[in-house]
C-alpha cells in the first residue's frame, strides 16, 4: 500500500501567537449554557469577569466602523499590559498600543486610513515594547477566525503565496493532496476574548447588525468568550420576529453592554457619522508621545465609564452627528 | 506640472481612464476611490464598485473614509462581509484591484510592511491589510504611487504583496491563481506596463511635460524602455470639472 503524505513546501517563521486545541475548544463550548439568561452588565463588571492578563482578544469591526470602543476604553482604563491581540486595527489598536497593553500580535493592518501610518503601533515596535509581530492578510485573519468558527485545525487558500507575508507568518505551503499545487494553509484562530459592537440586541445576547457584518460571524464563532456592546437592547419579541437577522446567536455571548455611541468617535451605520475633528485631533496628538498620553488621561484613565465620556463630549455634539432620516 | 491641475488630480485621471466598463473593481481608500467615481461619471457607468470588508454596487455619491464605511454601500446592492468578498475574488469575479506602498521593485512585488528587517524594523509600516489577497486573486492589478528612485527600487526591504515574484511563471509555481497579476503603475511622472516576456517593469508613456530622462533618473533600478513611448494626454475640462464638482465636492482629498 502505497502512502501520499501531504508534502510541505514552506513554513512561515512567524510565532504562533494562539496555538489552538480544537477538542478543548468544543469541551469549552459544550460546557457554555445555553439558557437563555440576562446577560446585561456594564463594560466594567463585564471586562473584569472575562478578562485576563495575557489573553488573546479580537476586536470586530474597527477603527472607526462599528467598533467597541466603550469596552476598549474599558480593557485600557483598567491596565493590562500582557495582551495578545489580532492587530486588525485602527483607532482601537492605536490607543491600545499607547498605553502598552499590548505585547504580541497577529498583524494585518494597524493604520491611520486616510491620516497614514501610525504613530503609536510604529513607537510600540520600533522600540520592542510590542515584542512579537506575526504577519498575515487581512483576509486571512477572517479565515482563520472561520476555520475555528468551522471547528476545522486549518483552511487552505490561495492568497499570501510568494511573498514574506507568508514567510513571517506562521501558514504552511503545501501540495494540495488532490491538484499537486501549492496551496496555503492558515491555522484556525481561537480567541479567548472577542469584542463586537452592534446595532441591537436582546439581554440575552441575540444580535442584528445594520450594513456590512464585516467578520462578526467568524469571529464571534472563534471566540470562547464574547462581550457584546449594543447601541439599543431590544424586547426577544423583536428578534423572534426576524430570526434571519441574527448574525450572533446568544449562546455565543457572555455579555452584553448596553451602549449607546458605543462607536465613537467611530460611525455606526445608519445611526450616527464619524466624528472627523475628534478623529484628527487624536491622530495630531497621536503623532506626540505625551500628548498621546494626555489624550489617554482625559478620555479614558480620568473617567469612570461611558457615560461620563459621552457627558465629556457632549450631548449636543453627539446629536449632531446623528443620521437625519430622508424624506 | 500645469497649473490647470495638480499631481493628485493627474493621477487620478490617468487611474480613471484605466478601468473598463462592465467590470468589477476592489477599491480601497484615497486616490483608486477617486478614480472609480469619475471613471463611473465618464467612461464606465456600469464599473462595479467592491470594497474588501462587504459593500459592492455603492453609489459613490459621498466618498468613502474607510474600506468599512457605510458610504461603501450607499445605495449599493449587496453588503456582506470581509470573506464574502475575498472568497469572490478568490473564485475570479473580481477583475481590477488597485495597490500602492512605501516600495516597488521591478516586477511589480510591493512593501507596505516595514523598511529594514521584519523583526526588529527602522520603520513600521501599516503591514498588509487586504493588499495581498487583492494583489493575489483580482485579475490585473493597478499600482499607484509617486516615483522616485528610493521607492522605485532593485530589492524590495518586504514583500508584502506580490507582482510578478521573481520573473515569468514565478505566482504560478508559488500557487497563485493563473494569469494574474500587475498590469499597470500608475505615476505623477509616467504609466508603466510589464514586458510580456521577461515580467519587468516597462515604461509606457509620459505623463504632460515630463521627459523620459526624468523618469529613468527617478527609478533606482534598470527600466525597459520600448520602441517608442507614448505620451498621456491631460486632464481634460470635463475630467477635472466632474472631479472638483461632482467626485470630491467635499473636498476631502483633492
Amino acid at each position: 500500500m502505497s502512502e501520499k503524505m501531504m508534502k510541505v513546501i514552506e513554513e512561515g517563521i512567524g510565532k504562533m501567537i494562539q496555538p489552538f486545541d480544537l477538542d478543548e475548544f468544543r469541551a469549552f463550548n459544550r460546557s457554555k449554557d445555553k439558557a437563555l439568561v440576562d446577560k446585561r452588565m456594564t463594560e466594567a463588571e463585564a471586562v473584569t469577569r472575562f478578562l485576563k492578563d495575557g489573553d488573546y482578544i479580537g476586536i470586530e469591526l474597527y477603527g472607526t466602523v462599528r467598533c467597541p470602543m466603550s469596552l476598549s476604553r474599558e480593557i485600557i482604563r483598567q491596565g493590562y499590559k500582557n495582551l495578545r491581540s489580532v492587530g486588525q486595527g485602527v483607532y482601537e489598536t492605536e490607543m491600545m498600543l499607547a498605553a502598552g497593553c499590548l505585547r504580541e500580535l497577529d498583524w494585518t493592518y494597524i493604520g491611520l486610513e486616510v491620516y497614514g501610518v501610525s504613530p503609536n503601533a510604529r513607537r510600540a515596535v520600533e522600540s520592542g515594547y510590542a515584542h512579537t509581530v506575526t504577519e498575515w492578510s487581512n483576509a486571512a485573519i477572517a479565515w482563520r477566525f472561520k476555520a475555528a468558527a468551522m471547528g476545522i485545525p486549518f483552511i487552505p487558500v490561495r492568497s499570501m503565496l510568494g511573498t514574506d507575508t507568508l514567510k513571517y507568518s506562521s501558514a504552511k505551503v503545501v501540495e494540495c493532496p488532490f491538484t499537486g499545487k501549492p496551496v496555503c494553509l492558515l491555522p484556525a484562530l481561537v480567541v479567548d476574548v472577542g469584542f463586537i459592537h452592534v446595532n441591537r440586541a436582546d439581554k440575552h445576547g441575540n444580535c442584528q447588525i445594520d450594513g456590512i457584518a464585516g467578520f462578526a460571524r467568524e469571529m464571534a464563532g472563534a471566540s470562547k468568550r464574547l462581550i457584546i456592546s449594543t447601541e439599543e437592547i431590544v424586547d426577544t419579541d423583536e428578534i423572534r420576529r426576524a430570526p434571519d437577522r441574527t448574525i450572533i446567536p446568544y449562546y455565543q455571548v457572555d455579555a452584553v453592554v448596553h451602549a449607546p455611541f458605543g462607536s465613537h468617535p467611530g460611525e455606526m451605520s445608519g445611526l450616527y457619522e464619524r466624528d472627523e475633528e475628534h478623529i484628527k485631533q487624536y491622530y495630531e496628538d497621536a503623532k506626540d508621545a505625551e500628548k498621546s498620553q494626555a489624550y489617554l488621561k482625559k478620555y479614558v484613565y480620568d473617567l469612570k465609564d461611558h457615560r461620563e465620556y459621552l457627558d465629556l463630549i457632549g450631548r449636543d455634539r453627539l446629536q449632531g452627528l446623528r443620521i437625519r432620516k430622508e424624506g | 506640472m500645469s497649473a490647470r491641475y495638480n499631481g493628485t488630480e493627474l493621477m487620478i485621471c490617468l487611474a480613471s481612464r484605466t478601468m473598463v466598463d462592465r467590470t468589477t473593481a476592489f477599491i480601497g481608500t484615497g486616490v483608486p476611490m477617486l478614480a472609480a467615481s469619475l471613471a463611473q461619471r465618464m467612461h464606465a457607468p456600469n464599473l462595479m464598485p467592491v470594497f474588501e470588508f462587504g459593500g459592492t454596487g455603492a453609489i459613490l455619491e459621498k466618498l468613502p473614509l474607510a474600506v468599512g464605511d457605510m458610504r461603501t454601500y450607499n445605495k449599493g446592492l449587496y453588503a456582506s462581509g470581509i470573506c464574502d468578498i475575498m472568497e469572490t475574488s478568490q473564485r475570479g469575479f473580481i477583475e481590477y484591484g488597485f495597490l500602492g506602498g512605501a516600495q516597488i521593485d521591478p516586477y511589480g512585488n510591493l512593501n507596505s510592511t516595514v523598511i529594514g528587517p521584519q523583526p526588529k524594523p527602522k520603520v513600521r509600516l501599516p503591514g498588509s491589510g487586504g493588499a495581498n489577497d487583492v494583489g493575489s486573486s483580482c485579475w490585473q492589478t493597478i499600482i499607484i504611487m509617486r516615483q522616485s528612485a528610493r521607492s522605485f527600487v532593485e530589492k524590495v526591504d518586504f514583500i508584502t504583496t506580490p507582482g510578478y515574484l521573481s520573473g515569468p511563471g514565478a505566482r504560478e509555481r508559488a500557487g497563485l491563481p493563473a494569469n494574474t497579476g500587475p498590469y499597470m503603475v500608475v505615476t505623477d511622472l509616467c504609466t508603466l506596463d510589464f514586458d510580456a516576456q521577461s515580467k519587468r517593469m516597462r515604461l509606457k508613456a509620459l505623463n504632460p511635460g515630463i521627459e523620459q530622462q526624468q523618469v529613468i533618473e527617478s527609478t533606482g533600478f534598470e527600466l525597459l524602455l520600448p520602441d517608442k513611448v507614448g505620451r498621456n494626454e491631460p486632464p481634460t475640462d470635463e475630467e477635472l470639472r466632474i472631479l472638483r464638482e461632482e467626485v470630491d465636492k467635499d473636498k476631502l482629498y483633492i
